[in-house]
């Protein structure tokens, strides 16, 4: 075979291209450095800015899941917010019930009752995306607006099952003792809450980008968001394939819930719907089914958010629609549109 | 003649409102190559795709091996031993060439043996190795498609039109490669329009049209009736024009 002897072209890839890819990733960095220059002050900017990626953690932990649901079998799940709140409601009764760890000076025992409580967080949430994914969002597989309108219903069924359980209130969540207060470096104040934030985020991006590139369920996925009937052609179920991003996604809004609350200090029955316009935003300029475009996504909301709430507050959430737009007209498929190949 | 490995029987497809398969009869013996041959739109994808599972006949049945298969679903026919390499190859473009075949190997581990004599037959799913399959060249994506359905041994291996577009070069070496493969007694159930090609590995043909079989019978036979030929490709040649 003549072309055989061609040498692997792989290098070769044009120079625009390669810029092309690294783009995005580099908006980050740049919208820090716009932000640094518009705020004057470093001490402020340092503080906004971990804020700013702190929120940012938070939105791609919930919206991580959400966009590899619709990714994979193109599901638009308006429910998504039910699984942040109820998250947040289990994480604070857990936390409740391990006061005596929370008040304890130990800072060891302060972050097992946070650990305890997203665990349980993510296994009820788990189990309930089980429930949901079973009896609403099967039946009405490949039908957009039936299922705009049936996970809609879902949402709200579940935020009245947390006025039954909950009461109608908002309840107070408050952060364990070594989670309160804040670190200052110079001048600058760094709530420790926030770097946990981080660091949980950036560990759950890196763990889910090394399973997506390096495990076989993880390729499956890939393949699973580009052609979903060869993946059965070639013998895997992709419905269970499903089942199971759709768990793993709603267990991750359900950490994210708790992650929300301990930062808001709040928690509402409505708490996720209220997210979920941010987490819908991340997950459009990421490009519907990219977890890495939702990360830097929800980088970019997050700083920006911040950054306008300091310096302009009245127009902090357009910012974040402006900066959607913004992206589409660039890319009208998000950062890093997904291959499909229907 | 061999035992028939795959038998349609009044084989009736719709998609959404369309009626396309409308009572498809079609015999597949074990062990040799039956070509399906007819024009743009015959529905000859369509009965691949049947067969497969990616549309599900609504009226009569396919019987494979000792089996009928026709409400099985996907997943579950591949795995009684049927591949498919379908019209548009189907690669996973954001995946590598080697996870391409990872994946197409989903029974375990690939056996080095078989990847080994797999890299012989197409020498650049080995030079591409490490590639992004999206950035291979037609040829070469074709290649991997046939690569992925048989890294593992299959029964019967549904091929649709393989050299589709394909330079003659690259069309010769794709066709050595299915008669390699044919020694190995995998049965193939091959759509091609080109038929010099086709007949130079075919054992046996049917010729579909508007979503029927209207010819069936063994290929040196058609190959030596040029009345019959004229008959059934004049068919075709009037629906290219
Ligand atoms: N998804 C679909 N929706 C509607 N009609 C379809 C669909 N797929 C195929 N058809 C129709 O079914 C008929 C048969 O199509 P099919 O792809 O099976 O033909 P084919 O013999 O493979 O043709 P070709 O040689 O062009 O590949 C055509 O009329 C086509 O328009
Ligand atoms: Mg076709």
């Amino acid at each position: 075979m003549s072309e055989t002897a061609i040498k692997p072209r792989i290098e070769k890839i044009p120079l625009k291209e390669q810029l092309a890819q690294k783009l995005p990733v580099l908006l980050v960095p740049v919208l820090a450095a716009v932000g640094l220059i518009a705020i004057g002050n470093p001490a402020s900017w340092l503080t906004l800015t971990v804020a700013g990626l702190a929120m940012g953690m938070m939105i791609f932990i919930m919206a991580s899941g959400l966009t590899v649901v619709f990714g994979l079998m193109d599901v638009i799940n308006f429910g998504h917010g039910a699984f942040v709140a109820v998250g947040a409601f289990v994480g604070f009764t857990v936390l409740a019930w391990l006061a005596g760890w929370t008040a304890s000076p130990s800072v060891f025992m302060n972050l097992t009752a946070v650990l305890v409580a997203i665990l349980a967080a993510m296994l009820v949430t788990g189990l309930l995306g089980l429930a949901f994914e079973r009896v609403i969002v099967m039946p009405v597989y490949g039908e957009h607006l039936k299922q705009i309108l049936v996970t809609m219903g879902g949402l709200i069924v579940a935020q009245q099952m947390i006025y039954v359980v909950w009461g109608p209130d908002e309840l107070h969540m408050s952060r364990p003792e070594a989670l309160q207060g804040s670190l200052v470096i110079g001048e600058a104040a760094i709530e420790k809450y926030r770097l946990v934030a981080v660091g949980i985020g950036l560990a759950l991006f890196l763990g889910m980008r090394h399973i997506l590139k390096n495990t076989k369920i993880g390729l499956l996925v890939r393949a699973g968001v580009e052609n979903g009937e060869m993946v059965e052609a070639l013998g895997y179920r992709v419905r269970r394939l499903f089942l199971i991003v759709f768990m793993t996604g709603s267990a991750l809004a359900g950490l994210g819930g708790v992650m929300w609350g301990l930062y808001q200090e709040t928690i509402t029955a409505h708490m996720g719907s209220e997210i979920m316009v941010l987490v819908f935003i991340v997950v459009i300029i990421g490009g519907l089914g990219s977890v890495e475009g939702c990360f830097i996504g929800a980088m970019l909301v997050g700083l920006l958010a911040n950054y306008t709430a300091f310096l302009a507050p009245k127009v902090a959430l357009i910012s974040t629609i402006a900066l959607m737009v913004a992206v589409l007209m660039w890319r009208p498929q998000g950062l890093y549109p997904v291959v499909k190949a229907k | 003649m061999a035992e028939n490995l795959l038998t349609l029987s009044g084989v009736h497809t719709h998609i959404g409102p369309y009626h396309i398969l409308q009572g498809v009869d079609l015999a597949v013996p074990e062990g040799g190559v039956t070509v399906l041959l007819g024009r743009n739109g015959a529905g000859k994808t369509t009965t691949l795709r049947t067969i497969m599972g990616l549309w599900t006949a609504s009226q009569g049945g396919i019987r494979f091996g000792d089996h009928v298969i026709t409400k099985l679903s996907t997943p579950e026919i591949s795995r009684r031993g049927i591949a498919l390499v379908p019209e548009d190859m189907g690669i996973f473009t954001d995946l590598t060439v080697a996870e391409n075949m990872i994946l197409a190997a989903a029974n375990g581990p690939m056996d080095p043996k078989r990847l080994a004599w797999i890299k012989e037959l197409f020498p650049p799913i080995g030079n591409f190795w490490n590639s992004s399959a999206g950035t291979l060249s037609g040829g070469q994506k074709q290649m991997l498609s046939v690569a992925r359905a048989i890294i593992e041994p299959r029964r019967l291996i549904l091929i649709d039109e393989p050299t589709k577009g394909l330079a003659p070069a690259i069309i010769k070496a794709m066709t050595d490669a299915l008669k390699e493969l044919k020694e190995t007694d995998t049965t193939i159930l091959l759509v091609e329009q080109n038929f010099a090609m086709a007949s130079s590995i075919g054992d046996t043909v049917a010729v579909m049209d508007d979503g029927r079989i209207i010819h069936s019978g063994r290929m040196d036979e058609l190959v030596a009736d040029v009345a019959l030929q004229e008959k059934l490709m004049g068919l075709s040649l009037e629906a290219h024009q």
